[in-house]
């Protein structure tokens, strides 16, 4: 399976490249949970009307922000295979005799590698709003496996929407169709207990809400999660490997 | 490899595809022979591209069955893939990767390793004559210098067959020779075999040993340039050929989708 690690590889390398020469994309996806923690969080922070129980709601809702951020930019990586598509860089790329499997895993790694990114300027203004962020070793490698396996997700996710839908417009469209119930259809930003029992069931089987349970155990002082790590990372990991599976049988219909 | 694979490098059999109602390609029977250069003419919608797709295995056939290399499309594409390269009708090559970041890429995804990785990236540079500016981003190239890198990028790992879809649409008359003159060497020093789509005349009459006329995905006629030029008249150059087998003068006809997939690609990475 050399071979198979080398291609996988290839493409994240590539992937990687093009993402760090576009700095302002970076910078761009940074706004959002700026304004989630410094303002929204803030302000529920003093109105008090989540009960978190022994959390502060900032810490609390903290951990949903990374979550957040990470959706909402790995679920647009599927736009940049489109545009790959209109050229003819997928098509390029699959006439070679690469594992088509690889060929995607090698995007969804270079999506995890941004994730982490974007979790160091969640970290920066968690720390500048004054987050309890939990600093120890287990801790941060816990968040750091969590935030690419997550990344890894709605990347795949996004490509598999992509292959589907095929064009920018339509995509655009359903982007935001599915990333905000994503959202709200998860502990982020409130517990479950909160919930109507429907929408607790529909939670519970968002991946999201599984990477956000990890997250409030690993990145906050005195934060829980509600299901073991293991639990959690094997759920995530199933989601992600039938996403693989199902984006792999896609893509070649990219070229069609 | 049986009598026919060792002749031919391409050979199709009742070749079929349709979209819906509309026949792209209709029982399409082609042999070519190995270590040519064989064009593929057609007015737009002709069929060409998805002649092209299939044979690259990025399409299924509806109908009819393929060899490229000596394997079959539908069966064996990886045995094809690795013995083929292709250079798409839109731009392939990555904008916002360098030359050698391009290069790289498919060399590793054709499997090359190590030094001799090293090696044939450097070669195909020098083939592509971008040497100087092979650590420049690909998004500030000509369109010519991009062609080049495409055709550099589509025979680093040594295809036998070589495909190019409609290779120097859009290109000024110095890039195009400037990649008529690599097609020609690559036949030349490596034997390789070439396919390539055109709607230009003179393209074909230039490059190609022989060609095959499609018409609303039939085979309209098939020949040397100088054998179809002789059944159509006495003075008749490849523009009459073509007009006689296609019912249609160049450039006329095609619906919008075809003409726009054919026009002002090589603007696109701005
Ligand atoms: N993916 C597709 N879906 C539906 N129709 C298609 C598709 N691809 C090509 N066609 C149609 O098939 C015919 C042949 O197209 P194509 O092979 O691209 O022609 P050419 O390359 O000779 O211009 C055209 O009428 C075109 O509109
Ligand atoms: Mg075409």
């Amino acid at each position: 399976m050399r071979a198979y690690a080398i291609e996988t590889a290839a493409v994240a390398d590539a992937e990687v490249r093009k993402l760090m020469r576009d700095p302002t994309e970076l910078m761009s996806r940074a706004v959002q949970p700026v304004l989630w923690l410094a303002i929204f969080g803030q302000v529920f922070s003093q109105v008090r009307g989540i009960p978190t129980g022994s959390l502060r709601y900032l810490d609390f809702m903290a951990p949903g922000i990374l979550a957040q951020s990470i959706l909402f930019s790995a679920i647009f990586y599927g736009i940049s295979v489109i545009w790959e598509r209109d050229l003819g860089i997928v098509h390029k790329i699959l006439v070679t005799p690469a594992h088509r499997s690889a060929l995607v895993l090698g995007k969804a790694i270079a999506a995890g590698l941004r994730g982490l990114v974007q979790a160091v300027v969640v970290y920066g203004v968690a720390v500048a709003t004054d987050v309890d962020i939990q600093w120890t070793p287990a801790g941060v490698l816990t968040v750091v496996l969590a935030v690419v396996l997550g990344s890894c997700i709605f990347s795949t996710f996004s490509l598999v929407i992509a292959c589907i839908v095929k064009t920018r417009e339509r995509f655009m469209g359903i982007g935001q169709v599915l990333t905000m119930p994503l959202f709200f259809a998860s502990n982020a930003i409130y517990p479950l207990d909160l919930m109507p029992g429907w929408l607790r069931t529909i939670a519970l089987a968002n991946p999201l809400t599984y990477l956000v349970d990890v997250l409030r155990g690993a990145m906050i002082v005195g934060g829980a999660s509600v299901h073991a790590w293991t639990t959690s990372f094997a759920v995530l990991l199933g989601v992600f490997l039938a996403l693989l599976a199902l984006a792999a049988h896609l893509y070649p219909g990219l070229a069609r | 490899m049986s009598a026919s694979a060792e002749l031919f490098a391409i050979a199709t059999s009742g070749l079929s595809k349709r979209f819906d109602q509309l026949k792209a390609l209709d029982a399409l029977d082609l042999g070519v022979a190995r270590g040519i250069i064989f064009g593929l003419l057609g007015p737009n919608g002709a069929g060409k591209s998805t002649a092209i797709k299939i044979l690259t295995t990025l399409l299924d056939a509806s109908a009819g069955s393929a060899q490229v290399a000596g394997f079959d499309v539908a069966n064996e594409p990886v045995e094809v893939r690795r013995r083929i390269g292709y250079v798409p009708q839109l731009l392939s090559a990555d904008g916002a990767l360098t030359a050698t970041e391009n290069l790289n890429l498919s060399a590793r995804l054709y499997g090359l390793r190590g030094a001799e990785r090293v090696a044939r990236v450097r070669d195909a540079l020098t083939f592509a004559g971008l040497d100087e500016v092979a650590d420049k981003l690909v998004r500030t190239y000509s369109g010519g210098m991009i062609r080049r890198l495409e055709i550099a990028q589509a025979t680093l790992h040594g295809p036998e067959v070589l495909f190019l879809d409609e290779p120097t649409s859009g290109l000024d008359p110095v890039a195009r020779h400037t990649v008529w003159d690599r097609l020609l060497e690559l036949r030349r020093s490596r034997g390789m075999t070439i396919l390539i789509t055109t709607h230009d005349m003179e393209e074909a009459d230039v490059l190609c040993d022989e060609l095959a006329i499609l018409h609303r995905g039939r085979l309209a006629a098939i020949g040397s340039p100088a054998a179809l030029k002789a059944q159509v008249g006495p003075d008749a150059d490849l523009e009459d050929v073509f007009a006689h087998f296609s019912g249609a003068v160049m450039d006329q006809g095609g619906r919008f989708r075809d003409i726009r997939e054919s026009r002002g690609t090589l603007q696109r990475l701005g």
